[in-house]
């Protein structure tokens, strides 16, 4: 997972210095600084678990694919560096995950749907299933490769990951598109392909 | 630039506050991952590398739970913020504004 979470990310590196405007650079910074702010922010969810928001579309959405992955990825290293949250070993199939897979898949998803309806209508109902789809496909690999390193089962593990972030994943959405329609409120020019108004 | 550094502040400060403000009193029930990897048995499984210097968002020697979260939250959305930034000066360097 290393071999391929260094790989994209370097992808990613690539990508964003291609594109990176000068002035975007103190944004990313912003949105990494919120993301990780906000992954702090655990809610009660089901059964005694609580969720938290993971930011890997709303990154998407405000900056781009590639952008976000770096942002997330630095996030999680922080994390994993500093507050020993989510481990060293397991940071590259992290990255992948929710970094990655997350960002890239969320951000296709997103895209498409914003295409197909339009809109700010688009951009809102595309942030919202992709945010969802994100959380659970990000918890299914996770399960995954828990299974194929055999720490546990796949028959337990991915339908009690994927369960629970069913639902956590409806919180991500819900918090995701709210923060997204507060931003075209404010500052619709943040959001890329927002039709100025 | 002037009107990017306006909103970059202010940006930071809302991550700030939500993380000095609201972070500390956030859920801490075991999340999704955590609370699987307990009832199905696995959590002892996780290997430590070494010992990080906030552990669990708490700096030590904090005797106050909620003060100590706040203020591993501060250093933490800090030194996020750095890091990316560093990094995204360092892509974009000699790249003419856009």
């Amino acid at each position: 997972m290393d071999v391929v979470s260094a790989g994209a990310v370097g992808y990613a590196v690539k990508k964003t210095t291609e594109r990176l405007s000068e002035r975007q650079v103190p944004l990313m910074g912003v949105m990494a600084a919120f993301i990780f702010a906000a992954q702090m922010l655990n809610f009660p969810v089901i059964g005694g678990t609580s969720g938290h928001l993971l930011g890997g579309v709303l990154a998407a959405v405000l900056l781009g694919p590639w952008p976000a992955v770096l942002v997330m990825s630095a996030v999680f290293i922080v994390q994993a560096l500093f507050f020993q949250d989510g481990g060293l070993l397991a940071l590259g199939a992290n990255i992948f995950n929710m970094g990655i897979l997350g960002v890239v898949l969320g951000y296709y998803v997103y895209f498409g749907i914003r295409k197909l309806f339009g809109g700010d209508k688009g951009i809102l109902i595309g942030t919202f299933i992709a945010s969802w789809l994100v959380v659970v496909l990000a918890a299914s690999a996770t399960a995954i490769e828990l299974a194929v390193s055999g720490t546990s089962p796949l028959r337990v593990v991915l339908p009690a990951m994927a369960g629970v972030h069913v639902v956590i994943g409806l919180g991500e959405a819900i918090i995701t598109t709210a923060v997204v329609a507060f931003v075209l409120q404010v500052r619709r020019d943040l959001v890329p392909g927002a039709a100025a108004k | 630039m002037k009107k990017w550094t306006k909103l970059t502040l202010w940006g930071l400060l809302i991550a700030l506050g939500v993380a000095a403000l609201i972070a500390p009193f956030a859920s801490s029930l075991p999340d999704g991952l955590e609370k699987v990897a307990e009832t199905k048995g696995f959590a002892a499984k996780a290997t430590v590398l070494f010992q990080s210097i906030m552990p669990d968002y708490l700096i030590s020697g904090i005797r106050n739970e909620k003060v100590a979260t706040a203020l591993a939250g501060v250093v933490g959305t800090l030194i996020v913020f750095g890091f990316v930034f560093a990094l995204g000066k360092l892509l974009t360097r000699g790249r003419r504004a856009s």
